[in-house]
């Protein structure tokens, strides 16, 4: 049999990804058309979404919520993912440390980001930190966790030969340890990043007049379905991009010599 | 002036360990899984607590850093840090010590041409082969130029033409750079090959110290004869030179033919699994070939012990149950037998 070749692979995992969304697209076009909801305003076809996007760009109001949602997401997710790693080493490297701070830890994680909301509107007040503050939350819990559970895991034996090498411990932790745990550390980004999109549409719903949530709360009050479809269908590419962006990284990173070090 | 000294030494299993190891020597540590070898290992390397003393160059180094004791450890896997290159990982020590660029390039170049690894030097550790990662992890612990080399059953998880490779290279090497070195093994037969000493360990007490020899000849007790199994000792009487290398000894009805450059065997150990019985003839080559009588049959622990008589020697052989079920040997039955010569030791001039 006829071995295929890599433009045929790549076409053909193409086909298997792009298929059934457009198989999706058509359904939804198809049952907003012809469905039981398809006399009222409550299920558009993905057509008129596309219509309300293009509607929403042009007269720049899809720009000027985004870039607000954006800039909120970018700053609170640098915040709570750089503090996270940076605890999550000291957890992963210092073991009384990780005594001392892993019941904290574990006691807060499960709590959502959105629990901390009515605590920190009375903190904060209701202003651009409030958004930015809750993503940062919401984003040091994961990238914290898994940046300690990675460390952990770094198999003993490769820190033993590097203390027995003569390296100082900062070199066995850059040079060693975190580029072993970099798997568990970009998968803790990622969950960071999903969460704080999550968080930031929550918090912009509920407490801030601004941002892609307080479109969506304003499309729902005029009836607005398309318009509510349209901004979560944006929210979802720009998490997609996101996730994108640390895949992208980390294959950046440990592609050449990606290798289970545990 | 010995080069390492355990006093009252004990960790885990490892109790009350006392032990000196020559500078320059090649010393090899038998015994069993779990019998505290590799606990041993680290407790010189500074890898773990323990009670007792650690002398290296009769300085007690108890409070000193695995780094600040001059040892090399090449642990069983090869720990390879998988984000670097074989480059980077053999000059890891050098450039953690604050090396010279071009002193670190030197010494890396040098180390993979005399362990023949230059082509690696780009790859990454998981695109190695098991014998192509020991090499490099060799090469890395050989790198800062450590004046004690600790090895942890180099050769394990490697096909066994490598293993056989990796054991005269390791020799070979070892000699000439003149490193003390402490090599932990199961396998009694790479012992043999490497030790200027042997120390057998169970239990986590040193049961005996001797040479390769010496071990086989005189086994301190019990264990040490369980562990090496009974050889079969044979007095020789007389020795002819055939060719170079190369002498025929007489031991009462045997004529052993082996390689031997010295004047006189006395006496000659073969070990129990260096003799092979079957009902029928061998093929092949007659040589060092015997025909004797199965006087005794001994079955225990899955493994099936023989003793046949050649005239008034005794020989003794012993194989797994599965083995002898397919061999139709019985006691009385007449037998052909064979001894691998590389197995053999000998005590001459």
């Amino acid at each position: 049999m006829k071995r295929p070749t890599g433009s045929e692979t790549a076409r053909s995992r193409t086909m298997v990804r792009g298929v059934p969304i457009l198989v999706f697209l058509a359904l939804w076009e198809l049952a907003a058309r012809f469905g039981p909801f398809s006399a009222t305003q409550l299920f558009p076809p993905f057509s008129a979404v596309l219509e309300e996007l293009v509607r929403l760009y042009k007269t720049g109001v899809l720009s000027e919520h985004l870039v607000r949602t954006l800039g909120r997401v970018l700053i609170g997710l640098c915040l709570g993912t750089t503090l996270g790693v940076v605890t999550g080493t000291v957890m992963g490297w210092h073991k009384a440390t990780d005594r001392s701070l892993s019941p904290i830890v574990s006691l807060l994680y499960p709590i959502p980001a959105l629990g901390w909301l009515p605590l920190m509107m009375l903190w904060i007040g209701i202003n651009e930190m409030l958004p930015v503050a809750i993503i940062t939350v919401g984003a040091f819990f994961p990238s914290c966790y898994n940046t300690a559970a990675g460390l952990r895991s770094v198999d003993g034996r490769l820190i033993d030969a590097a203390r027995i090498l003569g390296a100082s411990e900062w070199r066995i932790l850059f040079e060693v340890a975190l580029p072993c745990a970099a798997t568990h550390l970009f998968a803790g980004l990622r969950l960071s990043s999903g969460m704080a999109w999550r968080t930031v549409l929550a918090a912009e719903m509920v407490a801030i007049p601004t941002g892609i949530g307080a479109l969506i709360m304003k499309a729902e009050s005029l009836v607005r379905v398309e318009s509510i479809m349209s901004c979560l269908l944006v929210l979802s590419v720009f998490c997609l991009v996101f996730e994108k962006f640390f895949d992208f990284l980390e294959k950046k990173w440990v592609g050449t010599w990606r290798e289970r070090c545990a | 002036m010995p080069e390492i000294a355990l006093v009252n030494v004990g960790k885990h299993t490892c109790r009350n360990l006392h032990l000196t190891i020559e500078d320059g020597e090649y010393f090899v540590l038998v015994g069993a899984t779990g019998a505290g070898k590799t606990t041993l290992l680290n407790i010189i390397a500074g890898l773990v607590d323990h009670d007792g003393t650690v002398y290296l160059d009769k300085i007690d180094v108890n409070r000193l850093p695995p780094s600040a004791r001059g040892v090399g450890y090449l642990f069983q896997e090869p720990a390879l840090f998988p984000n670097l290159s074989v480059t980077a990982n053999i000059t890891f020590g050098l450039r953690a010590q604050g090396y010279a660029q071009q002193a670190v390039h030197e010494r890396a170049t040098g180390l993979m041409d005399m362990l023949r690894i230059g082509h690696l030097a780009d790859r990454y550790p998981h695109t190695l082969s098991g014998g192509e990662s020991k090499r490099v992890a060799l090469a890395r612990s050989l790198a800062p130029s450590p004046k004690i080399l600790l090895l942890d059953e180099p050769t394990a998880n490697v096909d066994p033409q490598t293993a056989r490779h990796l054991r005269g290279e390791l020799h070979t090497l070892l000699k000439k750079l003149r490193i003390t070195t402490v090599h932990v093994t199961h396998d009694l037969q790479e012992a043999e090959e490497l030790a200027d000493r042997i120390a057998f360990i169970a239990n986590g007490s040193i049961q005996q110290v001797a040479t390769p020899a010496d071990f086989f000849f005189n086994p301190a007790n019990a264990s040490v004869v369980e562990f090496i199994g009974t050889p079969t000792l044979l007095e020789c009487e007389t020795t002819t030179t055939l060719a170079s290398g190369l002498v025929e000894v007489v031991a009462g009805e045997l004529k052993i033919i082996v390689p031997y450059t010295g004047n006189r065997i006395q006496k000659i150990a073969i070990p129990p699994d260096a003799i092979t019985f079957s009902a029928a003839p061998p093929r092949g080559p007659m040589l060092n070939h015997f025909v004797g009588r199965v006087d005794d049959i001994t079955h225990s622990n899955g493994s099936v012990r023989i003793r046949v008589l050649v005239g008034n020697d005794a020989l003794f052989s012993e194989i797994s149950e599965s083995i002898f079920a397919n061999m139709g040997i019985d006691k009385g039955m007449e037998v052909h037998g064979g001894i691998k010569i590389n197995r053999l030791r000998y005590v001459g001039w």
